[in-house]
Parts: structure tokens; C-alpha cells; sequence
């Protein structure tokens, strides 16, 4: 039995994403909605065989994708290769096949692919995720597409990779290893933000994230030893310190920063100390934990400039509130920002927006499409599609979570991962609260491809659903 | 297949629901604060969407008394830019068909972005880069303004001037300054407004309203039409046309007769309080002040020496001399000081004081009539004396005082007459506290005896000499003098409609008007009389702390039922006889008759070519 709740969420979205693309490429002299030629005339059609697509996956048996998950990867991974080569130059990126009339980004499909792959290999019989060998196998299919996309220089579809992440923690990966990714991130984030302020003699920035370290560090010890003595005497060091860097700065200017750095050095020491004596790992992880993200503080400087490439480097100061650039690349970031806030509570109508119909907003009709239902539907328009997708994503953990195999778990938890990660950066971006990373909203951006691609993904999911009990 | 029983993972499907949940309600939280808290954006969408084009109405035109036109509007072209939609482009070539250097251009540019000096600016509107432009200007920018984006020609008007006088009452439009707009939201900056004379003091009418267009401009900055079709566009009213009360033709013949004099010729139509024309001299070409060259020009014309942008027939204060004595009379009329038979001597001056102020030869004693007639100074002393100092009327001289000085205010002296134009002087006539604070209240007529003459304190415009003419030739009453008579489709202000009395009955003005007309038959006016016209007058020899007397005269015409009152007043003429009598009779000639009689050619000739000055004077034309 198909999951219908999932079924009414997939058709709400897509209806009303058709609207808001109704919305987004109206035009003073337009030919009429059902209009073929128009966009809106052809997301009917891309609707159309996205129907036939779902029942030609439904009448499929659910071994089907079982059986052929490895087959189905290596064929997306080819033609992930092949479109490296043959595809050609769209605003800079190699992701699009061209047969004739028709365009198709192979990158879309391969996510179902992929997730069909990983879902495989955590299914097959003594699978256990804790062990290298068969962790590295599973980010090695992880990886192999991502890194195609990354040569196809679409770096937002590319990173859409990273959501697998979410189902590997479910699926019992060391949640140290997203707290690493999220403190990455947010170092990172800190230390730009913060780079070359100074408070008195103190930097702030380096202030900030050692103080942030320190804390995790006590964290840390709390959490995995319950050791009272440790981070009292830890919590003590660094009051002390801060004490006599205080007292010291009526005679002198103090860097508060060092003496972070200080105690925290001092404590790595300690922590060593700790774990050779009760013979525990736990310390030294954790002190390794602490020197590296000093290490990574310290490094931010360079990766910025030497790794990230410049545009990317201004999408980020810009988005970071570093650069203040409304016609340059924070030109689309701003416009969508005055688009949806100028819907105000209740929009100003279906197809009566001045900002989307006069093309202020760039790529209005695919990754920032979400500003037409921010202009024209307003706030109340905006919340209703949000709790639509709140409710269709924990739907579909509901789902994977009633699954009796794990490969269906792990195909469901990746569908729900890689939808979420959509939604978040997607929303994130258009609202200004994440770098522009430029991924499709899945449902509404325009496009046959990337409607499709999100319809295989869910629909096989589905499938797998419905014949849950006989596997 | 063997399910996974690693039952201790399960809640972490709680961790990853909350962090979907955490950040679906992130974005609804901030969601309510872009749409529903902050109403920035809703104001920055409109400036994106909405172009909003002023439109300017035609500002009123104004013609003269017998249907001339004076003031009309010409075409003329500004450069607008909106800074937004520029992008780089050959600043070279835009600065060469501009006619402006590099530098200029940066300046510019820098002072439309400073919003110190144009605090309305946004990079989304459109501001006034360079006006003035004449069609040829415009037609090569035209031409080549695909290749400068955001900039845009405007269509604007200026003011063109029919005849080369009347600058003074008409005035001239100059750009809003930054105070003006302060004051009145109705301007940009750029937009122009009256700054003086009638231009100014009836901007509101004259200026009409602006209306406008809402645009709707896509992101590439082309325009997509009307927003909802026009339905919130607003359509420019145009200005009212005013007709005024000059007659140009007089106007012009009382410049060309002031030619290279300082002073003023005003005359008023006394039913109608009309001003048929208000001559103030030096004067200058009013298209001097229109254009590119306004700046130039009006710095030139604030430099020269004989002030002639001073409105002298309004702004000028003179003593008025013996113009001033048939006020004397009438008040000691009124307060039966004196009667038309009353008798004073005379012996070369105010025996009284000691022969001082002195007068000149004739018979004695006098009556009033006569006393008017020859104007003698010691009658009209006397008079001030029995007023002043009589303690059976009055309680004190301070009681007299205030009785004599609210006469003078009810018959227009010493407070704004009310004329509708800017800049308006009140004149000065002293109270009893003024001379109470100067003479530490001991003081009585002797003290202050040559304000019965209209010398001492007391100071008057020219229009408010005049406008004492046009009282006597109604004989008791005046209506405020005027410029304008009629706005097209609004009543005059009832100011203007309005008769005004004097405190004195209008049966003491008939003696008076005598006198005048006695002045002109047999006495110091006979330079005036006109043959088949009575002429009535009074002379004025105006002593002043500054040179050489002022020559004044004052007067209407014809005798009964006057359809003329008229005020000439020279600075260091010397006599009245000298040159307001002379030029008042042509004036009043020229208006009665139509035109300078014969007879009368040379003496407008003469009275055209002298040149009275206590300094050089330069007309800014270059005209000496």
C-alpha cells in the first residue's frame, strides 16, 4: 500500500510550485499560462511525464532496485564522466547533456543512484558502519559522484553529497564527526567574521573561537568521562587565568587571546597527562581535538584565500556581512531579500509581483524561485510552504523509520537528508542566511530534470515503502 | 535480510527531527521579521519597480493691463541621472558634448552623492546633473544617450521676457535652495521657483501642480509601461495666468525717463488701488536673470554700487518732504486745529523758532489753500505747533502725539501697505514713546517741528507716497495698491477689493485736493499743468543726511473724478521742480493722452539723457 499522506505533499508541492513559476516568468505580453512555449507550459509537460514516470516506478518490483542499485550507480557514474567532457559550456559549468531540444543534468539523477548504492552496501549482511574499512567504503560512494560533479563545476549540486552525512549519523556514525564539521563550520564562520578586530590588544576572533574551543574541551570531558575533578580543575585554570590577565591589564596591555591559547595549551598537557595515567583514549582525543582546531584557526587565512576560489570568496564575505556589494554578488541575495519582504503578510496576489515580473530577482524561476512566493503569497504564503516541507520531510523519516530492512532505512533516511539539505540551503540562501549556493528548491525551481530527479528519488522510496512487509 | 538491531541509534531519529524542526522555524522567524516586521524592503521595492516621473506643469504667463503678453515659458532641457543605472561610459565625449571639463564633471557628480548638499538624494531617482540646456545642446546629447545609460533629457521650461523692463515687479525664477525645500515639500532639488517680485509672491498660483507617472521599470532599467495602467498617474495642473495692472508701454516710458537716475516712479489707478506701473531705477534687463547666466549675472548685478536689484518703489524709504504736508492738513482739519480759512504768517520761515525751518518768498499770512499751493513750510509748522502744544485738546503732548500718528497709520503711513510684492518696507512715523526714550520726555513741537514737514524721523516708500495721492484724488479713501489684476479663474484677495478710509472725513480732502490743484495753476507745480487736463500736485524738495535733496512729486489727475494718482521720486534731484514735476507730467501725459505730446518731445528727451548721480552710475548693460 502506498503512503498517501507523502503522495498529498508531493502533489501539494508540485501544484504549488507550478504557481509560483506561473508567477515567476509572467510576462506583460504573455502568451498564456498553458502556453508550451512558455515555462509555465512546459513544467505542465515535465508534470505530465513525471506522472508517467511514477507509475512506470511503482508497476517496477521493489527487488528491482535492490538488484540493480551497484548496476544503476556505475551507469550514473559514467555518464557523470562522460558529461565532463562532452557537456558544454552553460554559465561556466559542465552539467548539462544536450540531445537535440532536450537538456538533461545527469548530476540530478545521480543522487537516487547513489543513495540506492549506499543503502545497498549498509545493507548487506554484517555491514558494521564503526569499522574503517567498511566506512571508508561507504564514503568512497559518496565521494566518487560528488567529485564528478565537483569537475562539472557545480559545486551547489556537489555539495548536496555532504546531506548523507545526516542518514550516516542515524545509521550510528560517530556524532563527533558532524560536531567537527559543524564546528568547522562555525570557526571558520568566527574567525572571518572577527578577523582583524581588535579589542585593546586582543584579536578578536582568536578570542572568540579559543574561548569556544576551551568550552567544548570541558564539554567534552564532562560528557564522556563524567570526571568532576577534571573539569574542575580545567574550569579553574581558566578563571584564574582570565583573573590575572585582568589584574594585569592595569599595568599593561593584556591579549586576553593568549591567555586563551595559554590555558588551553596548558590544558592539552594536563589532558595527556590525564590519559596516561587512567590509561584512557578518551583525553588524548580530545586534546587532539583541541590542538586541531587551533590548528584549523589558525589556517582559516589560508584556506580563504588559497583554496576557495574568488568568487566564492566574495559570496562568502558577502554573505558573512564581510562586503557590502547590493550590484555585484550581493546583487541577487539583496533583490530577493527586497522581494520577498516587500510581500509583507499577506503578498500582493498571484501574479502581481512587481520585483519577480520585472526580473529583479535573477534565476528567479529556479534557485531563488522562492521569492515569488515570498512577493506574491507573502508571509503567510512563505510559512504554509515551509510547514508543508517541515511535514513532508518528518514524514518521510516516519516512513524510513518503519522500515524493516535496512537498506530501505538507509535509502529513506537519505531521501529525507538530501531533501532537507535542499530546503535548508536552498531557503537559507534566498533569505540571506547562507552563502548563495546555487541549488534548486526541489518541486518548485523550474526544470524537468531536477523535478524528475526528486520524483525517482521519492517515488522509489515510496515504492520500497509499499511492499515493506514482504522484504 | 537481517534488520539492524543497533536499537541504541534509534533516537537519534528525535536529534535529526529536531534540527529539521530548528531550522524550519529559523526561517519562519526570520521570515516574520523580512515580510511582516521590517518595512524597508516594501519601500526599496518600490523604488525598484517604480519609476516615478514628475511631470511639470506649464507655470502660469502673465500679460500686462491691455492684454500684452510680459511673461511666457520657452523650452529648455536638463540632464537628469539616476545613479544606479549608470555604468561605465566614455566620460570624454559626454563631457565634450556638454561643453564641460573633466573636473566639472567629477565635482558634480560628487555633489549630487553628497547628501550634505542634496539631502534628498537616492541612487534611485532621478537628479538634475546639468540644466538650462538650449535645443542644440539637448539635440546632440539626444543623439548619443543610448551610449550613457542612466542619464536622461528632461524637458523643462524657462522664462522668456517680452520687453526688457518691469524686472523690479515681475521678478525672475532661480533654482530652490536647500531652505526653500526645507520649508516646502512641493520641491526637488533642481526645481525652480519665483525669487522675487510678482514671481515670487504669487509662486503658489503661478507654479500650479506637479503631477506624476508611476513606471514600471524592469531590472535592466527599461520601462514597461504604466502601473495598473496609469491609474495612480496624476496629470500636471497647469499654472494661472495672471493679468497684471501695469501698462507696459508706461512702465517702459517711466524707465527710459529715470534712465540713469536712482529712484521711483509709481502710479496707481485710485478707484482700483491697480498700480499701472512701478518704475524703480537703476533697473536692469530681466533676461539677464533667466538661464546658465543667472548666477553670473545676479552676483554682477548684487556687486554694483546703486543696488539694482533693490525694488527702490517698495524697499526704498525716503523722507517725504512737503509730498508729506497735506497729511499735516488734513489732520489738523480733522482735530479742527485749523479751518480752510485759518491764517498763519510767514517771514522766510517758522517765526516761532526763530525763522527756522525757513521758507521761501511769498505772501503772508496765508490760507491753507495756499499755504498748500506755495508749500509753505511755516503754515503747516504752526499747525503742528496748535496741535502739539495745546493743552486744552490734549493732556499732553504725548495724548497729541498718538492722535497725529494713528492719522498717519490709517492713511497707509508707517506700517506695510499690503502690495502683493515681496520685500515690502513699512516706512517709519515715530510714536510719542519714541520721542519720550530720545528727548527723556521733555519735548513738545519745537522739538520735533520738521516732521510737519515730512523731513525729521519720518520715512515713507514711494508707493506709500503714492498711494497718498490716490487717497486725496478719492477723497478719503484708498484700496491697497496692487499688481496683479486677475488670476484666471480666482477672485483677488478682497485685500485688494476693499476700500480703506482714513480717519479723516472725506469733506477735509476736497480742500486739500484744491490746494494741489492750485500748486499746478499758480504755485511750485506749474511745470506740471497739461492743457486740456487739471492736473493737481504737490512738489517735494526732500533734505537728506546722505548729499544733495531728493526731488519728489506727488499728484493726480485729472482734477475731478482722477483717474491717475502718481509718485515721482529722484534721489539728489535737488528741487521737486527739478525732475519729479517734469517727469510726472509726461507720465501722467503718456497715460491720459496716449502718448507724449509735440510740445513735450523734447522735455522727454531732456529728462531721458540727464544724469543725476552723487557717484557714477553704470547701467549693467553696459547703457550709460
Amino acid at each position: 500500500m502506498i503512503d498517501w499522506w507523502t503522495v498529498l505533499f508531493y502533489v501539494l508541492l508540485v501544484v504549488a510550485g507550478w504557481f509560483s513559476i506561473c508567477g515567476a516568468s509572467y510576462e506583460f505580453d504573455n502568451a498564456g499560462l498553458f502556453d508550451p512555449s512558455g515555462r509555465p507550459g512546459m513544467q505542465l509537460v515535465w508534470m505530465g511525464l513525471s506522472v508517467v514516470l511514477i507509475f512506470v516506478i511503482l508497476m517496477l518490483e521493489s527487488e528491482v532496485y535492490d538488484v540493480f542499485a551497484y548496476l544503476m550507480y556505475a551507469a550514473v557514474i559514467l555518464l557523470l564522466v562522460v558529461t565532463i567532457f562532452i557537456a558544454p559550456d552553460i554559465k561556466g559549468s559542465h552539467s548539462w547533456l544536450v540531445l537535440g531540444p532536450i537538456r538533461l543534468q545527469p548530476a540530478e539523477f545521480a543522487k537516487f543512484a547513489t543513495a540506492l548504492a549506499v543503502a545497498k552496501r549498509m545493507g548487506t549482511y554484517g555491514f558494521k558502519l564503526t569499522t574503517p574499512k567498511n566506512f571508508l567504503s561507504v564514503l568512497a560512494l559518496i565521494f566518487l559522484p560528488m567529485l564528478c560533479i565537483l569537475l562539472q563545476k557545480e559545486t551547489g549540486s556537489a555539495l548536496v553529497y555532504l546531506a548523507f552525512f545526516l542518514m550516516l549519523y542515524r545509521e550510528g556514525m560517530s556524532g563527533y564527526i558532524l560536531l567537527a564539521g559543524v564546528c568547522a563550520v562555525a570557526f571558520f564562520v568566527l574567525s572571518m567574521k572577527f578577523s582583524g578586530v581588535l579589542l585593546g590588544a586582543t584579536p578578536l576572533g582568536e578570542l572568540i573561537v579559543s574561548c569556544l574551543i576551551l568550552l567544548l574541551v570541558i564539554g567534552l570531558v564532562w560528557i564522556e568521562r563524567r570526571d568532576k575533578w577534571a573539569v574542575r580543575i580545567l574550569s579553574g585554570a581558566v578563571a584564574v587565568a582570565f583573573l590575572g590577565g585582568w589584574a594585569a591589564s592595569f599595568f599593561m596591555p593584556v591579549n586576553y587571546a593568549w591567555i586563551a591559547i595559554g590555558v588551553l595549551l596548558a590544558s592539552v598537557g594536563y589532558l595527556v597527562f590525564l590519559s596516561i595515567r587512567n590509561w584512557v583514549w578518551h583525553y588524548v582525543l580530545i586534546a587532539a581535538f583541541a590542538l586541531g582546531s587551533l590548528a584549523f584557526m589558525y589556517s582559516v587565512d589560508y584556506v580563504f584565500t588559497d583554496i576557495l576560489e574568488p568568487h566564492q570568496q566574495v559570496r562568502i564575505r558577502v554573505a558573512l556581512g564581510l562586503e557590502d556589494d547590493p550590484t555585484g554578488a550581493g546583487y541577487n541575495v539583496n533583490q530577493s531579500m527586497i522581494a520577498i519582504g516587500s510581500g509583507g503578510l499577506t503578498g500582493k496576489g498571484f501574479l502581481n509581483g512587481t520585483q519577480t515580473k520585472l526580473k529583479y530577482v535573477p534565476e528567479q524561476d529556479t534557485d531563488f524561485i522562492f521569492c515569488t512566493v515570498g512577493e506574491e503569497e507573502g508571509f503567510i504564503g512563505t510559512t504554509l510552504v515551509l510547514l508543508l516541507y517541515g511535514a513532508f520531510i518528518l514524514r518521510l523519516i516516519v516512513l524510513a523509520e518503519r522500515q524493516t530492512s535496512v537498506f530501505s532505512r538507509v535509502y529513506g533516511y537519505s531521501v529525507a537528508s538530501i531533501f532537507f539539505f535542499h530546503l535548508a540551503i536552498n531557503i537559507g540562501m534566498v533569505i540571506g542566511l547562507t552563502p548563495v549556493i546555487g541549488i534548486p528548491l526541489p518541486f518548485f525551481s523550474y526544470g524537468g530534470s531536477s523535478l524528475w530527479g526528486f520524483t525517482i528519488l521519492l517515488f522509489v522510496f515510496l515504492r520500497l515503502d509499499a511492499s515493506r512487509r514482504e522484504r | 535480510m537481517e534488520i539492524n538491531t543497533k536499537y541504541a541509534f534509534e533516537n537519534r531519529r528525535y536529534v535529526i527531527g529536531g534540527v529539521i524542526v530548528l531550522v524550519i522555524l529559523v526561517f519562519i522567524v526570520r521570515l516574520f521579521f523580512l515580510q511582516v516586521v521590517d518595512n524597508d524592503y516594501k519601500a526599496w521595492a518600490d523604488s525598484n519597480a517604480f519609476l516615478k516621473k514628475t511631470l511639470y506643469p506649464s507655470r502660469g504667463i502673465m500679460y500686462d493691463r491691455n492684454g500684452k503678453l510680459l511673461v511666457y515659458n520657452q523650452p529648455s532641457y536638463e540632464v537628469m541621472v539616476v545613479m544606479r543605472e549608470v555604468q561605465p561610459f566614455d566620460t570624454l565625449d559626454f563631457c565634450q558634448i556638454l561643453n564641460i571639463s573633466k573636473e566639472q564633471f567629477v565635482k558634480r557628480i560628487a555633489d549630487i552623492k553628497n547628501r550634505r548638499l542634496n539631502p534628498g538624494y537616492s541612487s534611485y531617482v532621478p537628479q538634475m546633473f546639468m540644466n538650462h540646456l538650449s535645443a542644440q545642446e539637448c539635440g546632440v546629447l539626444q543623439e548619443k544617450l543610448y551610449k550613457f545609460p542612466g542619464f536622461y533629457v528632461q524637458n523643462r521650461t524657462i522664462r522668456e521676457y517680452a520687453y526688457p523692463n518691469g524686472a523690479h515687479l515681475l521678478g525672475n525664477l532661480g533654482e530652490v535652495s536647500r531652505g526653500e525645500i526645507k520649508k516646502d515639500a512641493y520641491y526637488v532639488p533642481g526645481d525652480n521657483k519665483g525669487k522675487s517680485g510678482i514671481e515670487l509672491s504669487y509662486e503658489k498660483i503661478l507654479r500650479g501642480e506637479k503631477g506624476v507617472e508611476i513606471l514600471l521599470r524592469d531590472a535592466r532599467g527599461r520601462i514597461q509601461g504604466h502601473y495598473e495602467d496609469g491609474k495612480h498617474d496624476v496629470a500636471p495642473v497647469s499654472g494661472k495666468n495672471l493679468k497684471l495692472a501695469i501698462d507696459m508701454d508706461l512702465q517702459a516710458l517711466g524707465e527710459k525717463l529715470m534712465r540713469n537716475k536712482r529712484g521711483s516712479i509709481v502710479m496707481i489707478e485710485p478707484k482700483t488701488g491697480e498700480i499701472l506701473c512701478l518704475v524703480s531705477s537703476p533697473s536692469y534687463d530681466p533676461a539677464l536673470l533667466v538661464g546658465r547666466q543667472r548666477g553670473e549675472n545676479h552676483a554682477m548685478l548684487a556687486k554694483n554700487s546703486d543696488n539694482p536689484l533693490l525694488n527702490r518703489a517698495v524697499m526704498g524709504t525716503y523722507p517725504p518732504g512737503s509730498t508729506f504736508k497735506p497729511t499735516q492738513a488734513l489732520i489738523f482739519l480733522q482735530e479742527g486745529v485749523i479751518t480752510p480759512e485759518t491764517r498763519y504768517t510767514c517771514a522766510h520761515g517758522y517765526t516761532y523758532r526763530g525763522g527756522k525751518p525757513a521758507c521761501h518768498g511769498h505772501a503772508s499770512p496765508l490760507d491753507l489753500s495756499f499755504a498748500l499751493a506755495t508749500s509753505c513750510n511755516s503754515y503747516f509748522c504752526w499747525g503742528l505747533h496748535d496741535m502739539l502744544d495745546s493743552r486744552k485738546r490734549y493732556p499732553s503732548v504725548q495724548d497729541a502725539f498718538e492722535v497725529w500718528k494713528n492719522y498717519l497709520v490709517s492713511m497707509g503711513y508707517g506700517y506695510k501697505l499690503g502690495v502683493d510684492l515681496p520685500g515690502e518696507k513699512r516706512g517709519f512715523i515715530p510714536n510719542s514713546k519714541y520721542y519720550d526714550k530720545y528727548y527723556r520726555k521733555r519735548w513738545n513741537s519745537s522739538t520735533v517741528i520738521s516732521i510737519a514737514i515730512g523731513q525729521g524721523e519720518i520715512l515713507a516708500t514711494p508707493l506709500q507716497i503714492c498711494n497718498l495721492a490716490a487717497t486725496i484724488a478719492n477723497r478719503g479713501y484708498f484700496i491697497t495698491p496692487h499688481v496683479v489684476k486677475e488670476i484666471q479663474d480666482l477672485p483677488l484677495d478682497t485685500l485688494y477689493t476693499r476700500r480703506r478710509y482714513t480717519a479723516v472725513d472725506p469733506v477735509h480732502y476736497e480742500v486739500i485736493a484744491e490746494g494741489m490743484r492750485q500748486a499746478v495753476l499758480g504755485g511750485t507745480c506749474r511745470g506740471a499743468a497739461l492743457p486740456d487736463i487739471e492736473v493737481c500736485g504737490k512738489t517735494g524738495t526732500a533734505e537728506n543726511p546722505h548729499g544733495k535733496d531728493h526731488s519728489a512729486f506727488m499728484g493726480f489727475a485729472p482734477y475731478r473724478d482722477p483717474e491717475v494718482a502718481i509718485c515721482v521720486y529722484v534721489e539728489n534731484g535737488g528741487f521737486g521742480a527739478v525732475y519729479g514735476v517734469p517727469i510726472g507730467k509726461l507720465m501722467l501725459e503718456k497715460y491720459l493722452k496716449g502718448e507724449i505730446s509735440e510740445e513735450n518731445k523734447l522735455l522727454e528727451e531732456t529728462m531721458a539723457n540727464a544724469v543725476v548721480s552723487p557717484n557714477s552710475l553704470t547701467l549693467p548693460d553696459g547703457e550709460l
